[in-house]
């Protein structure tokens, strides 16, 4: 072991002084502009006059704004429909995501099963799939259901590509969930079911809310399954929408309602997360055993 | 009608090999404190959750009030319980936590706010009672898991480790609050822990356990008067009973060069354990009783006390360690020699091999 003399501490105090005051903010700085830059381009696209986004050189911050190009996605479009129909698409496969990933999870937490690896191996062999490949298959198996033009035809595939991940984090916090609360509540008197749904889905909801989240962005923002299974104007999703944006010819990219339509499909995404960040943060302070 | 619980041979097996409860069978009256205690993985928690219904026994029944209760759900055994992390529902408040087993049982509104009334009387919780289990300290937390289980008036209560989570001072604190608040309980009651210290202070009866098995079930005093075993002996009482493995014959120990009579009547081997707690060990004044000399190399202020450790000799060479708990100040180096005297009255003799007590005089029964 080296001794460290005393002042060798002291001169060292400086450097570090100025490593905290200087350095860090910067470091914090540039990393926070390299994420939100392709973000904050689109937002500023979004707000621009037509000459600014074309003007040579880039007009980087206009000094002119309009909302032209969010009335047309309204007005010339239904995009008011697509955010309907992905919120529908989202909503419904995460709940189910959650209702049945939650009690699987549960059960594979709590009880002692035989084969339980086998059968954690084969759900997480799941999560390793990569869905492009299942895509052709899913497309015979919709076409002989006659899913086809169907919300199912998402929520069902978007269900089952999310589930995988539900299991195991919702598992994993069964798992630090103290037990003696559930028998703590089997000796008070409550039937299984009553201390599933009042003692221990109360200390869920974090857990919940933060996977399901997470389920919600990968079907929101899922663009294969929703451009092949979907044809039909009035059901299509905001990405598949998004994409599909032209201009009059074939040679005239409308970036602005691109920008636009961006930023609208994001807007529910921060939303949701912002409101439910308190929740999250909340419920993991909750003080259920000794402190 | 009596209140009582009754263990008939109960056991609890995982595996072929792993046993934790092995053929325990013991009861407790109406009025009684019975503790369990033992090391960790002795089976003390696993008896708790099997008289709970937590977990179901491999064989063996449980009887409550003269009742078998062993294939009853938790909630149907009329039990409450005390867990060792409080598990206080945290979503609920303390009023909440406190009326949840009485409004699963229907009791009428009126009825529990009365009884919460008066056990929140008992244990000055009622500043508490809006409070959610995360605005309280270690020590409430404890108190509303106590009134939990009292409000209850069941027909036994459970206590695993309650004190196990609290800070020296508050726990000697509690301890005496406990003592007082279930003492004025009728029901049995039966409290698990591997302190010896709330063992002795707590129960009206102890039962010490090792390996699943039950080695000794008595009084604290007999406990520590008379263990039943070495191990017992060696696990109640700090510092730890000195164990000397000294060679015998028929009526004598052979201690270095110190013969000290056994117990008559008994047949022994060739060697036996002799037992003696520092406490006991006292400065030779030249009394008639077996003295021995040793080498002093530690001496351990204990505030009270001095706890002083010695080496002494046995007939073989071999050096033997032994502790006393002697005045504080009684002057001796590392290096110095100390005379030792051993009471007679105060030694205890186990059998080499089981660890069995060797003993004429048969322990005072248990009330």
């Amino acid at each position: 072991m080296t001794t460290v003399f005393p002042d060798a501490i002291i001169s060292k105090k400086p450097r570090a002084k100025i490593g905290r005051k200087i350095v860090l903010p910067m470091a914090i700085a540039l990393t926070v502009i390299f994420c939100l830059a392709p973000i904050l381009w689109q937002l500023l696209t979004s707000v621009k006059l037509n000459a600014d986004i074309a003007a040579i050189p880039n007009v980087y911050f206009p000094t002119r704004y309009t909302l032209d190009h969010y009335r047309e996605l309204f007005q010339r479009r239904p995009f008011l429909n697509y955010i309907l129909n992905s919120a529908i698409v989202s909503f419904a496969s995460t709940l189910l995501a959650l209702g049945v990933g939650a009690p699987a999870a549960y059960a594979l937490a709590r009880l002692r099963l035989q084969g339980e690896r086998w059968i954690l191996a084969a759900v997480l062999i799941v999560t390793l799939f990569p869905p492009i490949l299942l895509f052709l298959g899913l497309l015979e198996v919709v076409r002989y259901l006659q899913l086809g033009n169907n919300y199912l035809a998402l929520i069902i595939p978007y269900t089952a590509i999310n589930l995988p991940l539900t299991i195991l984090v919702m598992r994993s916090f069964f798992q630090q969930l103290p037990k003696d609360l559930e028998d703590a509540a089997k000796v008070d008197g409550y039937s299984t079911p009553r201390m599933l749904l009042e003692i221990v889905l109360p200390m869920t909801i974090p857990a919940l809310v933060t996977t399901g989240i997470l389920t919600f962005i990968s079907a929101w923002n899922e663009f294969i399954f929703a451009l092949t299974f979907i044809t039909r104007e009035d059901m299509k999703t905001v990405p598949v929408a998004g994409a599909q944006l032209g201009g009059a010819s074939p040679f005239e990219i409308p970036y602005g309602p691109l920008a636009a339509a961006t930023v609208l499909g994001t807007i529910p995404l921060v939303l949701l997360v912002l409101f439910f960040q308190r929740r999250i943060v909340q419920g993991l302070t909750a003080g259920a055993v000794k402190g | 009608m009596d209140r009582k619980l009754e263990l008939i041979d109960l056991k609890k097996a995982y595996t072929p090999k792993v046993v934790p409860v092995k053929n325990i069978s013991l009861d407790v009256q109406q009025g009684e404190f019975l503790t369990l205690l033992g090391p960790s993985g002795c089976g003390k928690s696993t008896i708790l959750r099997l008289i709970a219904g937590l977990e179901q026994p491999t064989s063996g029944r449980v009887m409550i009030n003269g009742r078998d209760v062993s294939r009853l759900s938790p909630g149907d055994r009329n039990i409450a319980m005390v867990f060792q992390s409080y598990a206080l529902y945290p979503h609920m408040t303390v009023y909440e936590n406190i009326a949840s087993g009485l409004k699963l049982r229907k009791t009428p509104h009126a009825e529990i706010k009365d009884r919460i009334r008066e056990v929140a009387d008992f244990l000055g919780l009622h500043e508490l009672m809006d409070r959610k289990p995360s605005q309280l300290s270690g020590g409430q937390r404890q108190r509303v898991a106590v009134a939990r289980a009292l409000v209850r008036r069941p027909d036994l209560f459970l206590l695993d480790e309650p004190l196990s989570n609290l800070d020296a001072l508050l726990r000697e604190h509690v301890r005496a609050e406990l003592k007082q608040l279930f003492g004025s309980q009728n029901a049995p009651i039966v409290y698990v822990t591997h302190d010896q210290t709330e063992a002795m202070t707590l129960s009206t009866k102890v039962a010490v356990l090792n390996n699943g098995y039950l080695q000794q079930l008595d009084r604290p005093d007999v406990i520590y008067s008379h263990p039943a075993t070495q191990f017992v002996a060696g696990f109640i009482g700090s510092p730890q009973m000195n164990f000397l493995q000294v060679p015998c014959d028929d009526g004598n120990a052979y201690v270095g060069a110190t013969i000290i009579p056994l117990p008559k009547g008994s047949t022994t081997p060739k060697s036996i354990v002799l037992g003696i707690r520092p406490e006991h060990v006292h400065l030779a004044q030249g009394q008639n009783e077996p003295i021995l000399k040793g080498e002093v190399f530690l001496t351990e202020n204990l505030g009270m006390h001095d706890l002083v450790s010695a080496r002494i000799a046995n007939a073989t060479g071999e050096a033997m360690n032994v502790r006393a708990i002697l005045p504080v100040h009684s002057g001796f180096r590392n290096g110095s020699t100390a005379g030792l005297a051993f009471p007679i009255e105060q030694i205890h003799w186990f059998d080499t091999t089981t660890g069995d007590r060797i003993s004429n005089n048969p322990s005072p029964m248990m009330a």
